[in-house]
């Protein structure tokens, strides 16, 4: 048999006198990887356990927190306000499913299976950062703009004041941050190849930067490195995004949203070309 | 077709494999045989792309295997019968593994029928038994309906029935025309379902020939000679006289005579010139279980340090007759001596459970033991 594309079951099948079968032989692509993913993700309960929380957080609290508040609250902040409060916990529901969609497949052995159906890892790999991609960012905004469009037709009075389509746009970035950390775990968790070791990282790595930051800035020595660190981290820049006044330590001007979002790009794209090297090279 | 060349592979310091060449050849069952820690799973990996070998190269069809167009059309493999997720249903299990690489949802259903798993394919696998999981990892392999089969241990955790469907079902495979490579530990197991086998030992290769040159190259054959009324009397004439002949006897703890290095022929016209009755005058070959021991405990015996393994190996159940001149040994417990017909061979207490041919031989199996496989 020789390395061309198509090589039949039928042409091998002469060259060893061996069996022949009457399956179609395509060559697998991308798009099969991606169906295998998308039912391996819509076939187990961590999904729906870990989406559905991240729902019923984001509306749950959302709505709550629109029923509770007056057209004259969103003068100052955006209508897409309300859906930041679950989304700070909700996120960790994002990052919980982006660790498990790889390491449980360590964690199982069921990665030896996948990798002998599939021996070319990396498009495996790419068809779970794009089949959880699309799913954490379509939930996650379809949440948000729930939260977000009640708010808007129920608190529209003129007390509101203006809304510009900005702050639209600002929470479709903080849809986008969420689902970077949800990717960033899926790295992580490729990397560690263990569930609650991954989910530790990346619970530290969200939670700590405040606290690490807060702290660090006790200090005159580190007070600058303190204060980068409080600006740029995980929460602030949800809080950013979703367009809430940035409550700076010293009034030191706010970092833009852009620069939030870059700074988690960075590190994801970090994490993701770690991840596709090692998972290539790595003995499963 | 599956060809290794000098594939080694070391953990650090440790050496699993080394230097292992061989060749799986299409239309066979070609058993991979080997005490645990041999290497067997290691080069299974290895075959299967895995793991990496630190020097050699394996290929199948004479690419490597994370070169093949279509890996899972190619080569089906059963590694690990828990490589699932617990909380998956079966079908949804299998079908995720066909998707990538394109094999139609009815495949699916097809290899669940083929196992026997159709009832249990809305279930999650984490209720399954280890013989279901079984069943669930050869539907795995068989999804893509590749030439080439790996199967690691395929038997462990499968009722009778279970053993006998996995054996004749890589017979079936085999007689297609594809390349059945199967891992096991149950030697009688392989006897009756291998004709090729390959045997390691820390890596090595030990043994690559056919079962039964392995079996006749690995042990004597043996004639169990009875004499009318299993009394002493004829039994020591007898025994003289063979001896005498150049032959070797052995008594057994029922009485029967077992002889070595004397023709069945010759052992009759013995016993006709000597005057002695015969019941029972029958040929005997030891089994692939007592080949392969012999064969892998000289593996063993290179080590330095004290092995354990040593006390596992039974003491010979068979007593010197009297008219060898040798040192009386002592007879073995009556738990051997089962009945008339068929005394167990040496080594049968350590035999495992062994599937007859077809369920009518298991009736009877218990007043007597089932023939020598081979």
């Amino acid at each position: 048999m020789t390395a061309t594309a198509d090589a039949t079951p039928a042409a091998s099948a002469r060259q060893d006198g061996g069996y022949s079968s009457p399956l179609p032989t395509p060559r697998p692509h991308l798009g099969h990887a991606l169906a295998s993913e998308w039912t391996k993700l819509t076939s187990v309960r961590s999904t729906v356990w870990t989406l559905g929380s991240l729902v019923a957080l984001v509306v749950g609290i959302g709505v709550f927190a629109v029923l509770q508040t007056g057209s004259a609250d969103y003068k100052s902040i955006p209508f897409v306000a309300p859906a930041l409060f679950g989304m700070m916990v909700g996120q960790l529901a994002v990052m919980v499913l982006g660790v498990l969609t790889v390491s449980s497949e360590y964690g199982t052995g069921l990665i030896r299976t996948t990798l002998t159906a599939a021996p070319d890892r990396l498009r495996v790999l790419t068809a779970k950062y794009l089949v959880f991609g699309a799913v954490a960012f379509g939930v996650t905004l379809g949440s948000v703009a729930f939260v977000g469009i009640s708010a808007a037709l129920l608190r529209n009075g003129p007390e509101a004041g203006y809304h510009g389509a900005g702050e639209w746009v600002g929470a479709l970035g903080g849809c986008l941050y969420v689902t970077l950390l949800g990717v960033l775990a899926l790295a992580v968790g490729a990397l560690v190849r263990h569930s609650a070791g991954g989910i530790a990282i990346m619970l530290g790595l969200v939670t700590m930067p405040p606290v690490l930051g807060a702290i660090l800035t006790g200090w005159p020595v580190s007070r600058e490195i303190g204060l980068t660190v409080v600006r740029y981290n995980a929460p602030m820049g949800l809080i950013q995004l979703f367009g809430l006044p940035n409550s700076g330590m010293d009034g030191s001007p706010t970092p833009s949203d852009l620069a939030q979002l870059g700074l988690l790009v960075l590190v994801t794209a970090l994490a993701v070309t770690a991840s596709y090297v090692v998972v290539r090279r790595r003995d499963v | 077709m599956i060809e290794a060349v000098g594939l080694t592979k070391r953990f650090g310091a440790k050496t699993a494999v080394d230097g292992l060449s061989f060749q799986v050849k299409p239309g066979h069952v070609t058993g991979f045989l080997g005490p645990n820690g041999s290497g067997k799973s290691t080069t299974m990996r290895m075959i299967l792309g895995l793991d990496r070998p630190t020097a050699g190269q394996v290929t199948i069809n004479g690419l490597p295997f994370r070169e093949l167009p279509n890996a899972q059309r190619h080569v089906g493999a059963l590694l690990d019968a828990k490589a699932v997720h617990g909380g998956r249903r079966a079908r949804a299990h299998l079908l995720s593994i066909a998707q990538l690489s394109g094999i139609p949802e009815k495949r699916v259903d097809e290899v669940l029928g083929v196992v026997g798993l159709q009832d249990a394919a809305r279930q999650r696998t984490k209720g399954f038994s280890l013989g279901m999981g079984q069943r669930l990892g050869i539907a795995t392999a068989l999804l893509g309906d590749p030439q080439v089969l790996l199967f690691d241990e395929p038997v462990n955790g499968l009722d009778p029935e279970g053993i006998l469907w996995v054996r004749n079902l890589m017979r079936q495979l085999a007689a297609e025309g594809r390349t059945v490579f199967v891992s096991s530990h149950l030697m009688s197991e392989m006897a009756l379902t291998a004709d090729h086998l390959i045997v390691i030992g820390r890596g090595r290769l030990l043994s690559d020939m056919s079962t039964q040159d392995f079996i006749t190259h690995n042990s004597a054959g043996f004639a169990r000679v009875r004499v009318a009324g299993n009394g002493p009397d004829g039994r020591v004439i007898l025994g003289t006289a063979l001896t005498k002949a150049g032959g070797r006897v052995l008594q057994e703890p029922d009485g029967a005579l077992r002889v070595t290095g004397l023709e069945l022929p010759r052992i009759s016209d013995l016993a006709h010139e000597t005057g002695v009755r015969l019941w029972e005058l029958s040929p005997h070959r030891a089994s692939l279980e007592e080949a392969y021991m012999r064969m892998t405990q000289s593996s063993v015996e290179y080590t330095s340090t004290d092995d354990p393994r040593a006390e596992l190996w039974e003491p010979e159940p068979l007593t010197v007759p009297d008219w060898e001149e040798e040192v009386q040994a002592p007879v073995v417990p009556a738990e051997t001596a089962a009945s008339f017909f068929a005394p167990p061979p040496p080594g049968s207490a350590a035999r495992p459970f062994l599937m007859p041919g077809s369920p009518a031989d298991l009736a009877p199996a218990a007043q007597n033991s089932p023939e020598e496989p081979r």
